[in-house]
């Protein structure tokens, strides 16, 4: 936590900062470099395997959490009206916590805030069903950049931690996601990272995972300490991630290898 | 924080990223389960198709030549045949030669019959040889093979 | 219960082929994996499906580790008359699933 107050006392003081990162007009999502039966596996209506984990959440979207309290449903109405757009513009501004919030963090809130019901475990079949269902929602939207001025600190501490090296190799995101896109890792292509299709399910995971998950992977690949799950930096590098990704559209549920 | 010295590279792999950057990368390990075999290809072949001859041919198997993660791999068979209640298929089975067990699936076709052909998402552990085996109602079988490169993912994620 | 997804076309034409796509959420656990401690974390997956239409037999599947994840079958059949198809998955540890769909023939 002090340590991202620190960065983003730094970045304040470095000056206003844009979202550079890859120029907009090259951005790729990574859907175009995977092979063809892996991107017919993510458009397919039907073998999509992350269709499961939303129809769980359509599933619980309309379900109480208990009795005399409101499902999302109560509240939000039909997902595919009032959900429409929200994912592409998150993370978001949270104003009663005071601070950035992503869109698994702000499902959380909502249960405790107005459903009066426990948060759901980190990496739950409930949550990431959830949060693709209403990730979904947005698919094929492009991603929006959000004219927030409150959230300039989290996107400033955001890019330095995508530019920072870190870990037992001394890398950086950037080394490989800015500067190597397109080359190979091994056997892997390096792709330019960016997070259009989340909750996604990876063949790796043989599930859906979050975009937390990837990246506490990638420290991981990195040798460096990963964050914890729901850690403001997450939440600080996915709004810089966004940035960095504007404006692809989201394509929630998307299938990675 | 300033860059590490990259420790001494492990045994399993280094690879050179970008002008002046060496990262040791830790490739996945072959699965022990690759060098086990609960049987053989050829004896897992035998008991689906006893002693009959296997005639290549009227089988066709797609899948894909170069696999980025064995983890769910599409495959389609298609066998060519009329599928009347005179010549039809009875039974497809597809084998592999790679992971531990060399049964991937067998399906049964009953008798409403549409086209003998069916779709699945496999495993493979490495890159191998998958043969798919037909047999027909006039008690013949019928085969074909391809060859899949499945690709290892670059860094361990732990 | 797991999560199922099936396919069915509402309605065929009588003598037409219809293809049925399936998706049943399973780890499809091999018995071949170590978990994190080292041990081999135990053999759990779906070893059968069967379709039935109106209560005959019309696909069988005998399935093995080497089935990925989440197994995705799809296979045909013959539209004859308006009946019910009935899917059923087994597999290790008792696993019992059964879902039904109409085929509606014209």
């Amino acid at each position: 936590m002090r340590r991202l107050a620190l960065l983003m006392l730094a970045a304040l003081a470095a000056g206003p900062v844009w979202a550079e990162g890859i120029p907009a007009a090259e951005r790729r999502s990574g859907f175009d470099t995977m092979s063809p039966d892996i991107q017919a596996m993510q458009r397919d209506g039907m073998a999509n395997p992350a269709l499961l984990w939303l129809a769980d959440g359509a599933e619980l979207w309309g379900r109480a959490p208990a009795p005399g309290r409101s499902a999302c449903a109560g509240c939000h109405g039909e997902a595919g009206t009032t959900m429409r757009g929200v994912a592409a513009g998150y993370p978001a501004w949270d104003a009663e916590t005071a601070a950035p919030i992503d869109l698994a963090g702000r499902i959380q809130a909502c249960r405790r805030r107005h459903q009066g019901a426990e948060p759901y475990a980190d990496e739950s079949r409930e949550l990431l069903g959830l949060a693709t269902y209403v990730a979904a929602q947005s698919a094929g939207l492009p991603i929006t950049v959000p004219d927030d001025p409150r959230l300039g600190p989290a996107r400033a501490a955001g890019k330095a931690l995508f530019t920072q090296r870190m870990g037992q190799l001394g890398l950086s995101c950037a080394a490989c996601h800015d500067d190597n896109h397109g080359r190979r890792l091994g056997a892997a292509l390096i792709p330019q990272g960016h997070p259009t299709g989340y909750p996604l399910y990876r063949l790796e995971w043989q599930g859906v995972g979050s975009v937390q998950r990837r990246l506490r992977n990638c420290m991981t690949g990195m040798r460096a300490e990963p964050f914890a799950y729901g850690a403001p930096e997450f939440v600080a590098l996915e709004r810089y991630l966004m940035d960095r990704a504007a404006p692809l559209p989201v394509e929630t549920p998307a299938v990675r290898p | 924080m300033s860059p590490q010295t990259p420790h001494r590279p492990s045994r399993r792999g280094l690879l050179a990223l970008g002008p002046g950057l060496a990262a040791s990368v830790a490739l996945r390990p072959v699965a022990a389960g690759a060098a086990i075999r609960t049987e053989s290809t050829a004896e897992a072949i035998r008991r689906f198709a006893g002693e009959a001859e296997i005639h290549p041919g009227r089988v066709r198997l797609d899948l894909p030549p170069l696999v980025e993660n064995g983890n769910a791999v599409t495959i389609t068979v298609t066998v060519d045949s009329p599928m009347t209640p005179e010549d039809h298929v009875r039974r497809i089975a597809v084998f592999n030669d790679k992971n531990p067990q060399p049964n991937v699936i067998t399906v049964y076709l009953g008798s409403c019959r549409g086209r003998a052909t069916i779709a699945t998402r496999i495993r493979l552990a490495d890159t191998q040889r998958i043969t798919a085996i037909a047999e027909t109602s006039d008690g013949r079988y019928w085969s074909t093979t391809a060859d899949a490169i499945v690709t290892l993912a670059a860094c361990l994620e732990g | 219960m797991a999560r199922t997804l099936i396919n069915v076309p509402k309605t065929a034409q009588a003598g037409e082929v219809v293809t049925i796509k399936t998706l049943i959420s399973h780890p499809m656990e091999t018995g071949f994996r170590p978990g994190a401690d080292g041990r081999i974390r135990p053999r759990d997956i779906i070893t059968e499906f069967t379709c039935l239409y109106d209560g005959e037999t019309v696909f069988r599947a005998e399935l093995f580790p080497a089935t990925a994840a989440n197994p995705y079958l799809t296979f045909t059949l013959r539209a004859t008359q308006t009946g019910t198809l009935t899917f059923t998955w087994r597999g290790d540890n008792g696993f019992s699933q059964t879902e039904t769909a109409t085929l509606t023939v014209t």
